[in-house]
């Protein structure tokens, strides 16, 4: 039976809506097999096995009633472990919060609950989602299904790792610089970062809210689409969220994409990209002209700065963002401190990671003093620059492509004592959407010895449908 | 000290009585048991996310238009970055660059006359939750109070005495209950004060280093905290000395400032634009809705008292400087033709039985005009009529016509019944005749007296001293 294992969202709706199985026995078959093979893959922190087989046996008695919810009825799924599920901890794979658990549920998970699936666990990450290969875990890395020595990216590498490697059928993940997109590139999947706002980020804890988007990691593009669809809507208790139009999503997928204009950047193609990823994109390019659409070039001056631009950016709000870990209330509070100062000096140094660190006092320091002017604000226009700059390319163009990271996974420990600098190449490729709240989807286009390499698509604020029905056509294509 | 001034600058914190918090709809009643009015959201758990209550935004302009501030179009929220306990967030939530009222000013009777003090800013911020020493070595932490919306008041420095600066806190305080958006208790401390404090040579242009002293709970500490800093920094710079910027904090036994911190340990708040929350946006139709429910602020009352009731300057300053007081004023006068009855009944009377820092009176203000109707009217003379206030002040219930029929309070205007009072204190008090008759005037005084005594108090005072003054001359 662990063949079904592999099957699409529609085809397990198929199946349940037939009795083929019921999702109790695919819910099953996914814990057994996580149980064989996540002390491996470290894909999950935690797995509710529990509250998962009681989840699965509701959608049956619904089925049974004659009211199943829709596609996602009985499906079951894994959330990165930075989103609030409550009664579950919420580690962020971080030692502060080991053993904390969430009160409550975050939107998306409440939607999700709403829609009938299933929540298998909670994926692992680089602690608070700061990382690329998600090697800084505080409960070990999570390795790539592909090649176990490789990385499975990150930060939602245990989420990316988790689909490929048939531990759930979808995963949440987050994407704040590329968090999403490059671990799907990786593990050879569907990576979506949606339009800033279009995803509540109630109950994902932040990273950098004015970057961070929760995503979807899946199989297919028609996956990613049928989550896209249950999650997307305003939330009252996000004041940055939006209302998604999603009758835009209606309509057969994928459309037709004859005459669809999409541009690559020529600031793209004059990075030092792998000769791999190179042969990849234009592989990609070819394919979309045979579908008919109209490939172009565009120009977006900015692009080397977006990196350093979203490192102060992130690091800055991250500063403040974490600062709420201080071991007064909950979390990790080291003992036998003489006073209030070394309670925070020690419970945060004991608590949290180097390259959280790292980012923490970056982010101080550029907002302190002098340097709040000279590295922050002006980071905050370069943001701005940036915009504008897309804004005109998406003047001409309805959609950008280019590649989601430089190269294949990297070997874990590559990069360890590497400062960010190692991870700006691959960065810089994903922060273009970030910083300017687009919307963009990688998909696997090719592989190299066996690694996939990934394609990203932006489009333009809240057309989402555009992406689906190209990525769709391409991933058909480029198989 | 006569050859150096102060210069002084206020910060008042109001807490806004809105409903509920200012980013979750926790409840924001005082004296709830500790932590029983929090929330995933007030207590900043991790994925939690504000969201701005609209009330609050409303109020701080309300409190910006009785202050003649500038409202903005679009406000910007930003994040205060420090660690305390009682901070669940490592951040406040308040108001930096672009605030939603700046430019305003307020106008009082201070030391010099009328005075006014302009507005740098009123903005909107989120309340701490409060540390509680209970004796032992922990400290404990109740966040009741974390989130709850307050308003900062920040004054330019132009105020220059204590006692003006207590007059512009009474009047800030008159004017934001007016509007409603505080209730103002100090004790509570929905109402905290914050002093900035420099002294320089007189005649001196330049103003001195400053001093800052915190959180100041009541009037009279806000001006003895300034008396004694002000006579600290004058010492020091007669001495020789150098002030340095420093925070202080005024310890209400001792009546003097201590030292908090100095300006090496200050703080860089690393404030940027709050991520979480978008831009205020204000536009005109808003402002003028807002600006249309505001009721009438206390001088376009004292105004009004002056001009359409010519009450006295005197009288119709202390009516309108305390809105329970004017309000209830303006009801009582509202069922009288004898309106400056109302007011000199309520000034003598009402404020001295009240008592307190707010005027407060049980009694239907329908009936304490129809007492002062009674007393207008001559159908009872002014000892009786303060006796049936007091009478009604300790039970509200009483019909003031029935009490005066019950107690025989009515004044006694008949001639003839006068007419015989008068002829018996005559009769029985020679003495005081032959005085009066001497010339020693103030003689008729006890004759009177003994009449008016001989009545129950129920003479009419005029008719009967006229009747006496006939009587001996």
């Amino acid at each position: 039976m662990s063949d079904i294992l592999k099957r699409s969202i529609s085809e397990h709706a198929t199946a349940l809506a037939k009795k083929e199985y019921s999702s109790v026995d695919l819910t099953g078959v996914f814990l057994e097999r996580i149980e064989r093979e996540n002390s491996e893959i470290n894909a999950y922190i935690t797995v509710a096995r529990e509250s998962a087989l009681a989840s699965a046996r509701e959608s049956d008695e619904r089925r049974a009633c004659g009211e199943a919810r829709g596609a996602l009825d009985g499906i079951p799924y894994a959330a990165k472990d930075n989103i609030a599920v409550r009664g579950l901890r919420l580690s962020c794979a971080s030692r502060m919060l080991e053993n904390y658990v969430s009160p409550y549920d975050a939107s998306v998970i409440s939607s999700l609950r709403d829609a009938g699936a299933v929540l298998l666990g909670k994926t692992n990450l680089d602690e608070f989602a700061m990382g690329t290969g998600t090697e800084s875990s505080h409960f070990g890395r999570a390795k790539n299904p592909l090649d176990t020595d490789r990385v499975s990216g990150g930060s939602s590498g245990g989420s990316a790792a988790a689909v490929a490697a048939d531990l759930c059928s979808f995963a949440l993940g987050s994407d704040t610089g590329g968090s999403v997109r490059q671990p799907a590139a990786f593990c050879g999947i569907i990576g979506l970062r949606p339009t800033y706002s279009a995803l509540s980020r109630m109950g994902l804890v932040g990273f950098a809210p004015s970057l961070d988007t929760i995503g979807i990691i899946s199989r297919t593009v028609g996956d990613c689409a049928t989550v896209f669809r249950a999650t997307a809507k305003r939330d009252p208790l996000d004041s940055t969220s939006a209302h998604f139009p999603t009758e835009s999503l209606n309509g057969a997928l994928p459309a037709d994409i004859r005459g669809k204009r999409i541009a690559l950047i020529r600031e793209v193609m004059e990075l030092d990209i792998s000769e791999g990823q190179r042969i990849a994109h234009s592989r990609a390019a070819d394919a979309l002209r045979e579908l008919g659409a109209e490939v172009i070039e565009v120009s977006v001056p900015s692009l080397r700065a977006s990196y350093a631009t979203y490192y102060a950016i992130s690091s800055a709000e991250a500063s403040s963002n974490l600062a709420r870990f201080d071991g007064v209330r909950y979390g990790m509070r080291a003992d036998d401190t003489e006073s209030l100062e070394e309670m925070y000096v020690k419970s945060r140094s004991l608590g949290f990671g180097d390259e959280v660190k790292r980012r923490m006092m970056f982010g101080a320091l550029i907002l302190s003093g002098d340097y709040k002017k000279d590295i922050y604000e002006n980071a905050l226009r370069t943001r701005a620059r940036i915009n504008a700059e897309l804004a005109e390319a998406f003047s001409v163009a309805d959609l950008l492509m280019l590649p989601t990271s430089s190269g294949y996974a990297y070997r874990a420990g590559e990069f360890k004592d590497g400062l960010f600098d190692a991870h700006a190449k691959d960065d810089l490729l994903c922060t273009l959407s970030s910083l300017s709240g687009l919307p963009s989807i990688s998909l696997p286009c090719s592989t190299v010895r066996k690694l996939p390499l990934g394609i990203q698509l932006i489009g333009r604020a809240f057309e989402e449908k555009t992406l689906f029905d190209v990525a769709a056509h391409l991933q058909c294509a480029l198989n | 000290m006569k050859n150096y001034e102060m210069t002084v600058g206020l910060e008042v914190h109001a807490e806004l009585s809105t409903k509920t918090k200012i980013f979750c709809s926790c409840p924001t009643e005082f004296g709830a048991p500790p932590n029983s009015q929090i929330c995933p959201i007030c207590m900043g758990l991790p994925g939690t996310l504000p969201v701005l209550n609209r009330r609050a935004v409303e109020f701080a302009i309300k409190a910006g238009l009785a202050t003649n501030c500038k409202i903005a179009h679009r406000a910007g929220i930003d994040r205060k970055n420090y660690f305390y306990p009682d901070l669940p967030k490592g951040y406040q939530i308040s108001q930096y660059a672009r605030p939603i009222c700046y430019d305003g000013y307020i106008e009082f009777d201070g030391e010099s006359g009328r005075e006014r003090v302009e507005l740098e800013r009123i903005h909107i911020e989120e309340d701490a939750g409060k540390l509680i020493h209970d004796g032992t070595e922990r400290t404990l932490v109740d966040f009741n109070r974390c989130g709850r919306p307050l308003i900062e008041i920040v004054s330019r420095p132009q105020i220059y005495s204590s006692e003006s600066a207590r007059a512009y806190l009474k009047k800030l305080r008159t004017l934001l209950l007016a509007v409603g958006v505080s209730d103002c208790k100090m004790n509570e401390g929905s109402l905290r004060c914050d002093v900035n404090i420099s002294v320089r040579r007189a005649g001196e242009e330049k103003l001195g280093e400053r001093t800052e002293i915190k959180n100041l709970n009541s009037f009279a500490f806000v001006a003895k905290a300034i008396e004694n800093e002000f006579s600290r920094q004058c010492e020091m710079l007669e001495r020789g000395e150098r002030i340095v910027r420093q925070t202080l904090r005024f310890n209400a036994s001792s009546g003097k400032c201590e030292v908090m911190r100095s300006k090496e340990s200050a703080t860089d708040y690393r404030y940027f634009p709050e991520p979480d929350l978008a831009d205020i946006l204000i536009d005109d139709a808003d402002i003028e809705r807002i600006r249309d429910g505001i009721p009438m602020l206390p001088d376009q009352r004292r105004e009004r008292y002056i001009k359409d009731l010519a009450l006295a300057d005197a009288d119709a300053a202390i009516l309108s400087s305390d809105l329970a007081l004017s309000d209830y004023f303006d009801r009582a006068a509202s069922v009288t033709e004898h309106k400056r009855t109302v007011a000199n009944m309520l000034i003598s009377e009402g404020l001295r039985l009240s008592g307190g820092e707010d005027f407060f009176c049980q009694i239907a203000p329908e009936k304490f005009g129809m007492l002062c109707d009674m007393f207008g009217e001559d159908r009872i003379n002014s000892s009786s009529a303060k006796k049936l206030l007091a009478r009604m002040w300790s039970d509200p219930e009483l019909d003031p016509e029935a009490t005066a029929e019950s107690e025989s309070l009515w004044q006694i205007n008949d001639r003839d019944r006068l007419l015989g009072l008068a002829l018996s204190a005559i009769e029985q008090n020679p003495k005081a005749v032959e005085d009066y008759r001497r010339g020693k005037s103030f003689a008729l005084k006890s004759i009177i007296g003994k009449a008016m005594g001989a009545s129950g108090g129920r003479a009419n005072p005029k008719i009967l001293e006229e009747i006496i003054l006939e009587k001996i001359k």
